[in-house]
């Protein structure tokens, strides 16, 4: 009897060691089961992507459609290239869209927003969106906004 | 006061770095005996079931009430500091990520080495001390294959289950605080946590890690039980040495491992 319950105490605590995994994974990492085999690669070219990471995630309208999984230089034109991998459900994009480097909030992550152009074609696999806006770099900002001051001054 | 010359200085030295590497010697043999000696666990699946029982849901008390204040702690504190940035939504996040990655693991298993470990050491010890070892060895069965391998898988199994178990009640803990009482917006606790943590990079190096301390902390606890000397005093040096050499051996690995894991080499 005392064995019993002894066992029963273990397979309990055994139990709990999986669900707190089980809870791990899909509600603290956000696994989610779906496989990945339902997307398409999509590239685009940035001046500058300062600040963006792989795993950011693509919006449009606000909503996730996928995310950042690479990001490199192109040698050629000195750019940064960056593979998106969207889902295959939003597969309406049309090739004149816009890909806009955006931040979450004042220090919040960045990531990438897209927004619909008007053309009838559409992107396709592997296709690259053209129109692009890097993301916005406070230094710069602050670069520009004194030297207008001090052109001001100066006239 | 005699002068003790240099030679003899070196001497003792020497004899001190013969007696550590000893232990280590030791203590590598005794390991290798009691996992891969002669057929796995002696008595079966149910010495086992015992061992888990004393060593893991024992523990449970204390993993979860620890788990869940320092997951309060952590949301208090980071709603603090955050809230001065206008971004207490990213609490869910620092509450996971900083439990996933390094308080689970390792504060799982200082209470382990506390609670289990020494208890551990001390039965192993009084058993030698009553000569309990020696008898079974008399009557022909391995003490390391019926007493110390049971423990040995015991303490393997138990640490990681409890870390997780730690991680997930600190983060409904953070979840309490940060949501109930602070009135973050739950949507975005939840969601930023999902955003920032991802399964293999922070859960699964976590458990990891866990895997790790789990095998030093139940290695250090059985040897220095059975490597004691069999007297009160014995015990007790070895139940300290237990909790001190456990507690220093998880942070020093949990920084070695931080360092292969996150520092990016």
């Amino acid at each position: 009897m005392q064995n019993r319950t002894l066992e029963i105490g273990v397979g309990l605590f055994l139990l709990a060691g999986i669900l707190a995994l089980l809870l791990l994974a899909l509600r603290v990492s956000g696994l989610a089961p779906t496989a990945s085999t339902d997307t398409y690669k999509l590239y685009a070219y940035f001046d500058n992507i300062a600040g963006l990471t792989v795993r950011a995630k693509v919006t449009m309208a606000g909503v996730t459609i996928g995310k950042v999984t690479a990001i490199d230089l192109d040698r050629d034109s000195f750019t940064g290239r960056v593979t998106m991998q969207l889902e295959k459900r939003v597969d309406n994009l049309p090739t004149d869209s816009t890909a806009s480097i955006l931040t979450a909030g004042l220090l919040g992550e960045k990531y990438i927003g897209i927004s619909v152009g008007g053309e009838e074609t559409l992107l396709k696999e592997g296709g690259t969106i053209h129109d692009t806006q890097s993301s916005l770099v406070l230094e710069d900002l602050i670069g520009k906004f004194l030297l207008n001051t001090v052109s001001k001054d100066a006239k | 006061m005699r002068k003790i010359s240099l030679i003899e200085r070196v001497r003792r030295f020497g004899y001190g770095g013969i007696d550590v590497m000893a232990v280590f010697g030791r203590s590598a043999l005794f390991l290798f005996h009691a996992l891969l000696g002669r057929g796995g666990i002696g008595g079966g699946f149910g010495l086992l079931v015992k061992q888990l029982h004393s060593v893991g849901v024992m523990s449970l008390v204390i993993i979860v009430v620890s788990g869940v204040f320092i997951g309060m702690v952590l949301a208090l504190q980071g709603f603090n500091i955050l809230s001065s940035y206008g971004s207490e939504q990213a609490v869910g996040q620092m509450v996971a990520l900083t439990l996933l990655r390094e308080l689970g693991p390792v504060v799982t298993a200082l209470l382990f080495a506390g609670r289990a470990g020494s208890a551990l050491t001390a039965e192993i010890g009084n058993m030698k001390s009553t000569e309990q070892l020696s008898s079974l060895e008399m009557i022909g069965v391995d003490p390391l294959k019926y007493i110390i391998a049971p423990r040995l898988w015991a303490g393997f199994i138990s640490l990681p289950v409890l870390t997780m178990i730690f991680s997930v009640v600190g983060i409904w803990g953070g979840s309490w605080v940060a949501v109930d009482w602070l009135g973050v917006y739950e949507g975005s606790y939840w969601s930023n946590m999902q955003n920032s943590v991802t399964f293999v990079d922070d859960v699964l190096n976590g458990v990891i890690k866990s895997i790790v301390f789990a095998f030093v902390v139940t290695w250090i606890a059985v040897f220095q039980g059975y490597d004691c000397e069999p007297t009160s005093e014995g015990i007790s040096r070895a139940t300290t040495k237990t909790v001190v050499y456990a507690s220093l051996a998880v942070l020093g690995l949990d920084f070695i491992l931080t360092a292969l894991m996150f520092g990016d080499f």
